[in-house]
């Protein structure tokens, strides 16, 4: 599904990403954790084409997707979502949503006629606001949402858009304990439909859901494999798990 | 851009669209009953002021169009308008006068020209993009006053007012007030479309956040290219219009003072509302009209004027006007 060979980084003289190599294959949901400052958001941000990489290949279905632009990787079906919310604040969730799922059916170039009538198309917004517990509050705008609201609309954006690869950027970040735990009941129910890269800091998050783990320090896989393997990799464990887990 | 008014004003679009539509309907049937009611005064006069009025109401509707609902301020507005009045006083000069070809050619001039500067333009953003447009704008500017073979700085005189079929239909004041109107009812119309179409949802979504739009799947700039070509082609109609209304056409008409009237006229009526263009327009000029009545430092009292607007009615006349009714209601 998707594979990352021999990727590079540098911001100037400094080295983000290190020579990442990582594939993902259909349905698995790999995650990748690492110390603040690893590197994995901008590994996110390269593979979903807002940075472009300074050397390596990424590989998409097939599709060697390194230097095309971000619309055209989400239209190839490679969906994410932001540590930090980005939805469109002034819009409702439901509008929100409804964007993306007018992104991937038919034509946004119609001049008339309203589209926030467009049956079709709120069906489908309301389904993927459903599936994220925001069925009630479609009307509401995201900036008067509530953060872990946020969080599930970022979520609710990515599954309209009929994923095949979901990057998740931290989708726990600043939720409380109940919230959280909500996510990541979500997140395994959705687990198998389609691919995921998750990035997360809540151990018990990743260690519940992932398939394979790999760990990222300095921009470098430090070590990758089944959960497991992961957890009882003395490498890992002094140099990530060890704070973590105690 | 106050954060809760955008959120208020895009988040309920349905709701919105029905509580003011009582407000544009209003302000159409005025201008519909204005030829009547200047049959008791000076008649020509009226109807030459808000004729006026109507004609730069579209090139703000255009401005709004972009500026309100696209987050682009274009700060070179009235080089569109100054190209779709150089068309008819271009081909006027060699004999065409004929809306048939006229006005096609306006649309099609100022279209290709937004085509064109919108494709460097909109590479940039914030106040780069209101600097580029203002330098594009100077460019027709100082274009317009070099063509030497129509009048140059001087601008040159439209002999005929646009004909159809040969007739000249435009020839009687009040039956250009008619046309004027219905253009600006279109104008009004057709931008109200495209901001709730499917195609206006992307282009409001890329002002929200263009980074989302993106990872959406949205190729944001083609979509505000598309945008700013609406855009330039209205404005191109207005001038189309204003070179019929004043028989005339000059460089001056595409001035950087003029662009900046067009943002001071969205701005006074309220920004991304349409209506708001209109009423901010008629406002603006009727102001200066009055105000010019008295004394030619106008601009100095017109000045205090605006930036009390600014201060305190941040939505323009229209927000002023929303909140003196939500403090009565309260009350």
């Amino acid at each position: 599904m998707l594979l990352i060979n021999d990727l590079h980084k540098n911001f100037g003289g400094l080295v983000v990403t290190d020579g990442v190599t990582l594939d993902i294959g259909p349905g698995e949901l790999h995650a990748v954790i690492g110390p603040n400052g690893a590197g994995k958001t901008t590994l996110i941000n390269q593979i979903s084409g807002l940075i472009a990489p300074t050397a390596g290949t990424i590989n998409f279905k097939g599709v060697d997707i390194t230097d095309m632009p971000a619309d055209q990787r989400a239209a190839l079906g490679l969906a994410r979502s932001f540590q930090v919310t980005s939805v469109l604040p002034g819009f409702s969730a439901l509008e929100n949503v409804a964007l993306a799922v007018q992104a991937h059916a038919g034509t946004s170039y119609r001049f008339f006629g309203r589209a926030d009538r467009d049956q079709t198309i709120n069906d489908a917004a309301n389904a993927a606001l459903a599936e994220v517990g925001l069925a009630e509050r479609g009307q509401i705008a995201a900036a008067h949402l509530s953060h872990g609201e946020k969080r599930a609309l970022e979520l609710a954006i990515a599954l309209a858009m009929g994923p095949k690869l979901l990057l998740l950027d931290e989708p726990m970040a600043g939720t409380g304990r109940e919230e959280s735990k909500r996510l990541i009941d979500m997140l395994r129910r959705l687990k198998g439909r389609f691919a995921m890269l998750l990035v997360e800091h809540d151990m018990n998050a990743v260690f519940a859901l992932a398939d394979r783990i790999s760990v990222l320090t300095y921009g470098r896989i430090l070590a990758s494999g089944a959960p497991d393997a992961v957890r009882a990799n003395p490498q890992v464990v002094a140099a990530y798990l060890g704070e973590e887990m105690e | 851009m106050n954060h809760t008014t955008a959120a208020a004003s895009s988040a309920t679009p349905d709701r919105q669209a029905n509580r003011v539509e009582a407000l544009p309907a209003a302000i159409f049937l005025v201008l519909a009953l204005i030829p009547a009611a200047a049959l008791i005064g000076p008649e020509s006069y009226v109807l030459g002021l808000f004729t006026r009025v109507m004609i730069f109401a579209i090139a703000a509707l255009a401005l709004d169009f972009i500026c309100g609902y696209g987050g682009l301020v274009s700060f070179g507005h009235a080089a569109f308008v100054g190209i779709g009045a150089y068309a008819v006083g271009i081909l006027g000069a060699h004999g065409i006068t004929d809306m048939l070809v006229t006005l096609p050619t306006a649309l099609f001039v100022s279209g290709i020209f937004a085509y064109l500067t919108g494709t460097v333009c909109l590479r940039t953003k914030s106040v780069y993009f209101i600097m580029i447009t203002l330098a594009f704008g100077q460019m027709a500017y100082f274009i317009a006053g070099s063509l030497a073979l129509y009048g140059g700085d001087d601008g040159l005189t439209v002999r005929l007012r646009s004909t159809l079929f040969g007739f000249q239909v435009l020839q009687n004041d009040r039956a250009l007030y008619y046309v004027v109107l219905l253009s600006l009812l279109g104008s009004y119309l057709l931008c109200r479309s495209v901001v709730y179409s499917r195609f206006g949802r992307v282009f409001r979504g890329a002002r929200e956040n263009s980074m989302r739009m993106a990872t959406i799947g949205f190729d944001v700039f083609r979509y505000q290219r598309v945008g700013y070509v609406i855009s330039g082609a209205i404005g191109g109609f207005s001038g189309f219009l204003l070179a019929n209304a004043t028989e005339f056409v000059s460089p001056a008409y595409m001035s950087w003072q003029r662009s900046g009237e067009l943002i001071i006229m969205v701005l006074l009526g309220g920004l991304g509302t349409l209506h708001g263009a209109i009423i901010g327009t008629a406002a603006y000029l009727l102001i200066e009209e009055v105000l010019g009545g008295f004394t030619e430092q106008w601009k100095l009292i017109f000045g205090p004027l605006l930036v009390i607007v600014v201060l305190f009615a941040r939505g323009g006349l229209l927000g002023l006007a929303g909140s003196i009714r939500g403090r009565l209601s309260r009350e």
